[in-house]
């Protein structure tokens, strides 16, 4: 499948005369391929949003290419802008204006058939509110609005910010259902959530962003396989053993956390190996079952930003790919 | 020319234009509205009725000053003395009212002249549309900015510069439709109170010509004002940058200057002070005398006089304009919008 987006080595660092240079893309790649929906994750500040926002024009990048529909962009941008669909971040229209007026406007702009407006606002399930004031709807309705807005061109490329943010559960699956419905007729879409349960259900690739760098990228079963890391559970006949037997399987070379009433083990090839060490010292295992990951596991693993008891995470205190460089004060 | 198109309807939709546009409409229509309530033209019988009026009052007055000098007269013969101090040598006999002093002018009502008094309104118009022009183009953008429209926009037509200036060419263009009709209307208006309820004065060809130039400069002024509004508001990416610098410039220049200049006593002080040059951009110049150079006490004195000359103002008012489209251009261009 050809690639629809394609980013190779972006960077942009963000001056200011008081706080100094801090470095929010360091090289950044990804690549989207044709046709398929693919989650964009990262802890916040992580880069996520000055990557799209840079992608689609509205930053300048201190380095790197991007290219959109096969085309170079920011300098083909202008040609390519009418095939992409986008919102960034939280939905922000003129308050005063109704989703009827907002979408006609922008129909107008950009040389798109009034119809469409009717359709994308039956669409996202706003058919009936579309002559009320955008000011007066909820973060849930601005959220349809701002999605309606980005499908009313019909883009080959449909890239959404955080699409579920402030949507009821109900709200949610219908987003999840149109997305693989637009997925299904063909469409690309790149989805940026902090919903990791929606990503891992509706995408079929990720890239994983963390300060500025992609930890993690590819289709999500081979992400989650990649880091499943091969442990398995080990419950034995006596539970009064565990702690004798995680000291036999770590003198063996495995990684062992010890749990209430099991272990945790892993840097093992073969589950075999686990039964096969413990039965030689008289230790008879119970249940071997393989750890299960899901993408929210994983994604905490590669950030490293799973809560610790006591500590109040800042927002910059997520992993980076490489040895640190650039960051906040570069 | 879609951008255009909806920028039109964009600009029309907002509250801000619409509510401003009614505010000065109406507030507009209380200017010929008072001239028709106070304006009586000049006939036959309100001149006839103003002669008799000054007639009358002459005949009042000459009866009350016969009775002052017969009360002084009766004052003298009782022998009291001091009379010259109250009512002048002979009791005053001889400062009779005059009857060339009471015309009929000055009992004739108020008669709108459309040929001497249009001008200076035509200044009034100019300088109200001029503020409301400033408002609707700092809004016009800056709302666009503050709620996000603006990227919204750029979304779908990322060439940055040609969406700003075509939103600045549909404001310009608004605007100078808004200013033509308006003040077209105006000239209308004062004209028919000239003509039923005044009087038109001598109107020539070179009158006309006069006024039709006094209206360039002011409809020139209404879209500097929009301009300078729409780019300032630009640069701030916020209605209230422009309202700052508005507000900021009208108290910095009118009042802390002048204030400034009085205490540290500066010849020819309103040269340096923003309304002279518009003023004078208007009125095709503007003399500003130094009151201060004469000594009065001592004698006749001809102050000296500073012009400050149209050209003058077109250098200032230009370099404002410039500075201001390239500032807007050059920072939509460079910077990002974040």
């Amino acid at each position: 499948m050809p690639a629809v987006l394609e980013i190779s080595g972006l960077e942009k660092t963000y001056r200011s005369r008081r706080r100094g240079a801090r470095k929010a893309l360091d090289g950044f790649d990804m690549v989207v391929e044709s046709g398929e929906v693919h989650g964009f994750l990262g802890p916040n500040g992580s880069g996520k949003t000055t990557t799209l926002r840079t992608l689609l024009g509205l930053i300048t990048p201190n380095g790197g290419t991007m290219t959109l529909l096969g085309q170079r962009v920011p300098a083909a941008l202008p040609h390519v802008a009418r095939r992409v669909g986008a919102i960034v971040e939280s939905p922000q229209f003129f308050p005063n204006f109704s989703a009827r007026d907002t979408l006609s406007l922008l129909a107008d702009a950009g040389g798109v058939n009034k119809q469409r407006v009717t359709e994308v606002l039956e669409q996202v399930g706003l058919r009936d509110r579309a002559k009320e004031r955008v000011g007066t709807y909820s973060l849930g309705m601005k959220q349809r609005l701002a999605v309606a807005s980005a499908l009313l061109k019909q883009p080959d490329l449909l890239i959404l910010d955080e699409p579920a943010n402030g949507l009821d559960p109900g709200g949610i699956r219908e987003m999840r259902t149109l997305m693989r419905g637009l997925a299904a007729s063909g469409m690309t879409v790149v989805l940026s959530s902090h919903i990791l349960g929606e990503v891992q259900l509706i995408c079929d690739s990720v890239t994983i962003i963390s300060r500025g760098r992609r930890v993690a990228y590819g289709p999500v079963a081979d992400v989650l396989a990649q880091h499943a890391g091969a442990g398995v559970t080990v419950k034995l006949e006596s539970a009064d053993d565990l702690s004798a037997a995680a000291e036999v399987l770590i003198a063996a070379g495995a990684r062992v956390t010890p749990e209430a009433d099991r272990l945790v083990v892993s840097n093992v090839e073969k589950p075999a190996w686990v039964t096969r060490t413990l039965a030689e010292k008289g230790y008879f295992v119970s249940e071997l079952a393989p750890v299960k990951v899901d993408l929210e596991s994983v994604f905490l693993e590669l950030t490293q930003t799973a809560p610790v008891a006591g500590q109040a995470r800042q927002v910059d205190d997520s992993a980076v790919a490489a040895p640190a460089q650039g960051g906040w004060g570069v | 020319m879609s951008l255009a198109k909806a920028e039109v309807r964009r600009l029309f939709k907002r509250r801000v234009t619409r509510i401003f546009l009614a505010i000065t409409l109406i507030g507009l229509a209380i200017f010929p509205v008072a001239f028709v309530f106070n304006s009586k033209p000049s006939t036959p019988e309100v001149r006839a009725a103003a002669e008799a009026e000054a007639t009358r009052n002459f005949d009042q007055s000459v009866v009350q000053f016969q009775a002052m000098v017969a009360e002084c007269e009766a004052a003298k013969a009782r022998g009291e003395t001091g009379l010259d101090d109250r009512y002048g040598p002979n009791c005053g006999a001889d400062f009779g009212p005059q009857r060339e002093w009471y015309t009929a002018e000055q009992f004739m009502p108020y008669e709108f002249n459309f040929r001497d008094e249009f001008p200076p309104s035509l200044a009034v118009l100019a300088a109200i549309l001029a503020m409301v022009a400033f408002v609707i183009g700092a809004s016009f953008v800056g709302a666009e900015w503050n709620s996000g429209g603006m990227m919204n926009l750029l979304l779908w037509r990322p060439r940055r510069i040609p969406v700003l200036l075509t939103k600045l060419g549909v404001l310009i263009g608004a605007m100078f439709g808004l200013t033509v009709v308006v003040g077209a209307l105006w000239t209308a208006a004062f004209w028919a109170i000239g003509r039923y309820d005044g009087n038109l004065g001598k109107l020539t060809a070179g009158v006309w010509q006069s006024f039709a130039l006094s209206g360039a400069r002011g409809a020139a002024l209404v879209l500097l004002a929009a301009t300078l509004g729409f780019c300032l508001a630009s640069i701030g990416r916020h209605t209230a940058m422009a309202l700052g610098v508005g507000i900021g410039a009208i108290v910095i220049s009118e009042i802390g200057l002048r204030i400034l200049f009085e205490l540290v006593r500066v010849q020819f002080g309103d040269r340096w002070i923003l309304s002279t040059y518009l003023v004078a951009w208007f009125d095709k110049s503007l003399k500003i005398t130094n009151w201060r150079a004469c000594e009065l006490a001592t004698g006749p004195c001809t102050p000296p006089e500073y012009i400050v000359t149209w050209q003058q103002s077109s250098v200032l008012l230009g370099a404002a304009l410039v500075l201001a489209v390239f500032g807007a251009v050059w920072s939509i261009r460079r910077r990002d919008v974040i």
